[in-house]
């Protein structure tokens, strides 16, 4: 599998990802610094991870989107390359119009960093088709804008055609106020877009996926199951 | 002091700048004529309290500083120490006390970022930092200000350089009403043959200014960080820093690439006194002279005077000595981070920095007789009163049912989860123990081993006795490492006090440092880097005495770690080290009895060493299923929090279920959970360690004391987690 990671400065999880896709696939991703001009040729995978690119004093991830590198990146995405954008990632694939909606400040209006609880919302995609349909997942979050939001008209185009990934929930696997951290609508924690070939999530399976830091993670390796089934789904 | 010269009375400006009038007369003396606006300046933050520790320096050098392990003791930007394997741990602690009081984010923030660069300046990759803070009476109308912005400063800061923050503690007393503490901490990790030190050296070469453009932010802060506060603090916010995180970040990056190559020579951050102390400790300690242009310095605003250039603290900014043939590819790895380069000066043979701005010289200033007579004096110092022991017997008697929920949800003892779940404590993926263990642990990628970090302190104990409370620090620190299994290697102190120009002052920073100096020669736990911060007092009203030390510790096998969760019903629960019942200046007596007097625990530490050697080895043995310190709020409170975490209960049925046994605070005392007791009490008794059983993990949902409900842990739960959130919710 040939995997790359764009990225940006400011980006601070890049070696989170590329670890997670390294125990997943045995192969280090390349790491794409912005300015390099051009992504690798044939590519299985582009990651945009998290991080506070370009310091996201403006809103998150709106700098980046606009940056050269990413037309490039969106060109690749619409061809059809499987895109995966985590935390600041997700937000740079919002404000790229690679994913439909937005992150606002979470409800809270602070940084969250715990664990949270996601239901997988669909096992439909080559991201989630290791997961049981239905399957709580314990990922951490990390963030301060992770508050998805789209209007009504969108949200229910998203879940008509099967474009959420995840909803936070409770530990049971309530999809309720409770169990949301950050006032996300519809306690959306990840979406597709249309062909679900691009995700984007707020939480870290990067950071869910390694045995020797599961017990701080309240034993969690759920993470590793997403990276296994990218691999799965691109190496077939 | 020593003297340049016999002083004379020389004549005087009206603002002395923070200089007493023989220090100016000094100043004089060395140049031979009335020192310039700019060399005033100059000479006014070289010998500030904060740059020169020249109350401090006679005392601290009586610190231990030296072990088979330490690479560089203090003196360099931070203290370095062999973690085996070829790799070194850098790490140091510092304070922002003062602006982090006038302006709680950016003080906060810039604090970070002030430690960060101290650490990265060596050549490590900064793997995670922690946190000491201190706020007044949560009643007092500042507090709940200062702890959302002081934390929304360390997280703004720490989330987005991309460096976890894993641990930390947090006080209130009404003694910080007027003056918080912030201490941060940064640990970092290097290869050991590649450490960057600070000394120039090779005259003709370039020096080179990194980083950030030099704004007006911060003149004079190392002057105000060395004076008291009154009621017009407020007014000294210009002399606060701005912090830029996302510069920060870039300038790690540029800098640990830079530093993979062989171009540097020297290098050293802009912190306190900006461009003037970094470029005389790096000409001074080359024996070296420095010319600086600065005209050529990056500037944020015009017009801009060498006075402010030379005091500017702005931030995210580094001064190097490069060697020539290889300016042109360290020029090109910082314009790809966007990052400003310019040389702007170069190292002489002249021992003498030469300021120079429109073509004119507005300082030229011999170095090393301003290094050399840098202040130092033996301040007067009054031996703090002893306090009595508390005899337990004459308290009321009081139901441990009331105390527990009490105490556990007290402003000091509550769950810090508000604070530390705004830190990104994950980022880089190896925190193997997350905040609100007895230590934080960080994994080192490709590496079985794992370091252990953690800061303590018990004002209440140093301002009770600071020769105890000195000691107490240093070795509850020690416990705190060997609770997960570490074996602790090194410390880097933060030493907060008032006005060391009263003498009862200086008296509890005297005890304090002869307190752990002991410790640190008991313990061998050598201290290698630290910081001082003085003058914390408002009105006259001094801060209760924190020496705050930051311990670093080595996990040869991570696997090998143990936290405080219990784990499995039936596993019995251990106290060891003896327990009398010492209630003096403890959390009980001041929470529940409203008094805070008395004697502190005294410190053992033969015991000390004894009994955490010994836990060390239970757990390398395999034979402990979760470990904590006992230490606020005695072994009740221990215990509870163990049950916490594991979601446990527990049946307690100790020999002795008095109120001075189950909260009382000796010292050199851990709880342990484990599957095989009888094989622990056959080891402690070879190693004549005091051990008692004191009860079981049970299956049941509460703590029992004697057969009888003390409480569910899930109510426990709410009083220990809401106390906090709840706190911060309100309004004044």
């Amino acid at each position: 599998m040939k995997s790359a990671i764009v990225v940006f400065p400011g980006s601070n999880r890049e070696g989170d990802v590329a670890d997670a896709l390294q125990r997943a696939s045995g192969k280090r991703p390349e790491l794409v610094w912005h300015s390099t001009g051009a992504l690798p040729a044939k590519l299985d995978l582009i990651v945009l991870p998290g991080g506070f690119s370009y310091g996201d004093y403006l809103r998150c991830g709106a700098m980046a989107a606009r940056s050269p590198i990413m037309r490039e990146v969106v060109a690749r995405a619409k061809a059809g390359t499987p895109t995966l954008g985590v935390c600041n990632g997700f937000q740079i694939l919002c404000e790229s119009g690679l994913l439909p909606g937005v992150l606002l400040s979470n409800a809270g209006l602070k940084f969250i960093c715990r664990d949270v609880h996601l239901k997988v919302a669909t096992r439909r995609s080559l991201f989630t088709h290791r997961y049981a349909a239905g399957q709580v997942l314990r990922f951490p979050v990390a963030h301060h804008d992770g508050n998805y939001f789209a209007d009504a008209g969108t949200l229910k185009r998203l879940e008509d055609r099967d474009q959420i990934a995840f909803r936070y929930c409770t530990p049971a696997g309530e999809t309720d106020a409770d169990g949301n951290p950050n006032g996300s609508a519809r306690n959306i924690a990840g979406v597709f877009n249309a062909a679900k070939t691009v995700l984007g999530l707020m939480p870290h399976p990067e950071n869910a996926t390694d045995p020797a830091t599961a017990s701080a993670l309240g034993g969690t390796t759920d993470g590793k199951t997403l990276f296994d089934a990218i691999v799965e789904a691109v190496s077939k | 002091m020593k003297r340049a010269k016999k002083a004379k009375a020389w004549p005087k400006p009206k603002d002395l700048m923070g200089l007493s009038p023989a220090e100016y007369d000094t100043a004089c003396a060395i140049l031979g004529r009335t020192p310039t606006h700019t060399e005033h300046g100059i000479f006014s933050v070289m010998w500030s309290e904060h740059c020169s520790y020249k109350s401090s320096k006679k005392w601290l050098k009586t610190l231990p500083t030296t072990a088979p392990w330490v690479i560089c003791g203090p003196g360099e930007n931070a203290g370095v120490i062999d973690i085996g394997e070829g790799d070194a741990c850098i790490f140091k602690i510092e304070s922002h006390n003062h602006p982090s009081y006038i302006e709680p984010y950016q003080g906060a923030a810039t604090g970070v970022g002030g430690i960060l660069r101290d650490v990265f300046t060596m050549g490590a990759r900064p793997v995670a930092n922690l946190n000491a803070l201190r706020f007044g009476d949560p009643k007092h109308p500042k507090t709940r200000h200062l702890v959302a912005g002081v934390v929304a400063g360390i997280g703004g800061y720490g989330n987005c350089v991309g460096v976890p923050t894993v641990g930390g503690e947090t006080n209130f007393h009404p003694a910080y009403n007027g003056n918080c503490l912030v201490n941060a901490m940064t640990v970092g990790v290097a290869r050991k043959d590649r450490i960057f030190y600070s000394a120039a050296a090779g005259a003709g070469n370039p020096v080179v200014y990194v980083g950030a453009k030099t704004g007006r932010d911060g003149i004079h802060g190392a002057t105000m960080a060395s004076a008291e506060f009154d009621d017009k603090s407020e007014e000294k916010r210009p002399t606060v820093q701005v912090g830029d995180p996302f510069t920060e970040k870039l300038l790690i990056e540029a800098c640990l690439e830079l530093m993979a190559t062989d171009a540097i020579v020297a290098i050293q951050d802009m912190g306190a006194a900006g461009l003037t102390s970094s470029s005389v400790e790096m000409a001074g300690k080359g024996g070296l002279g420095i010319e600086l242009d600065l005209d050529r310095v990056p500037a944020r605003e015009t017009g801009m005077t060498s006075y402010e250039m030379m005091l500017s603290e702005s931030q995210e900014r580094m001064l190097m000595i490069l060697k020539p043939s290889r300016q042109k590819m360290a020029a090109a790895i910082f314009e790809k981070y966007g990052l400003d380069f310019a040389v702007i000066g170069k190292l002489t043979k002249t021992g003498r920095l030469v300021v120079k701005k429109n073509g004119q010289v507005d300082a030229d200033m011999p170095i090393a007789p301003m290094v050399q007579a840098s202040p130092e004096y033996a301040r007067p110092w009054k031996k703090s009163p002893k306090r009595r022991a508390i005899d337990a017997k004459r308290l009321p008697k009081r139901d441990p049912v009331a105390v527990l929920p009490k105490l556990m949800g007290s402003p000091d003892l509550a769950s810090k989860r508000w604070i530390w779940e705004q830190y990104d404590h994950l980022v880089r993926g190896h925190t193997l123990q997350r905040p609100g263990g007895d230590a934080a642990i960080v994994g080192l990628p490709g590496r079985k081993k794992a370091l252990a970090m953690v800061v303590d302190c018990t004002p209440r104990y140093v301002h009770a006795d600071p020769v105890q409370g000195g000691a107490q620090a240093v070795a509850e620190n020690w416990r705190n490492l060997t609770a997960v299994g570490a074996t602790p290697l090194a410390i880097t102190d933060n030493m907060n006090f008032g006005n060391p120009e009263r003498p009862a002052i200086m008296g509890q920073f005297v005890g304090a440092v002869q307190g752990m100096r002991k410790a640190c020669k008991a313990l061998r736990y050598p201290v290698v880097s630290g910081n001082v911060s003085l003058y914390n007092e408002t009105n006259g009203n001094a801060i209760l005495p924190a020496p705050v030390v930051g311990g670093v510790g080595l996990l040869k096998d991570a696997d090998k770690r143990v936290d405080l969760a219990l784990k499995e019903a039936g596993h019995a629960l251990i106290v060891v080290g003896k327990t009398q019942g010492w209630l003096g200046a403890s959390v009980y007596l001041r929470e529940i009895e409203g008094i805070e007097d008395g004697a502190p625990p005294p410190v053992d530490l033969a015991a000390e060493k004894r009994n955490g050697d010994f836990v060390r080895g239970l757990i390398g043995k395999r034979l402990v299923a979760a470990c904590h310190d006992a230490s606020d709020g005695g072994i009740l409170c221990a215990i509870a929090e163990m049950a916490l975490a594991g979601r446990k209960g527990a049946d307690l049925a100790p020999a002795r279920a008095d109120n001075a046994y189950l909260f009382g605070e000796d010292q050199a005392r851990y709880v342990i959970a484990t599957a095989k007791p009888e094989k622990v009490l056959a080891l402690a008794k070879a190693a004549r360690v005091p051990v008692e059983i004191v009860g079981r993990v049970s299956s049941g949902p509460s703590l029992t004391l004697a057969g009888r409900v003390l409480i569910s842990v899930e109510a426990l739960r709410a009083v220990h987690e809401n106390w906090l959130p709840h706190y911060m919710s309100q309004k004044n």
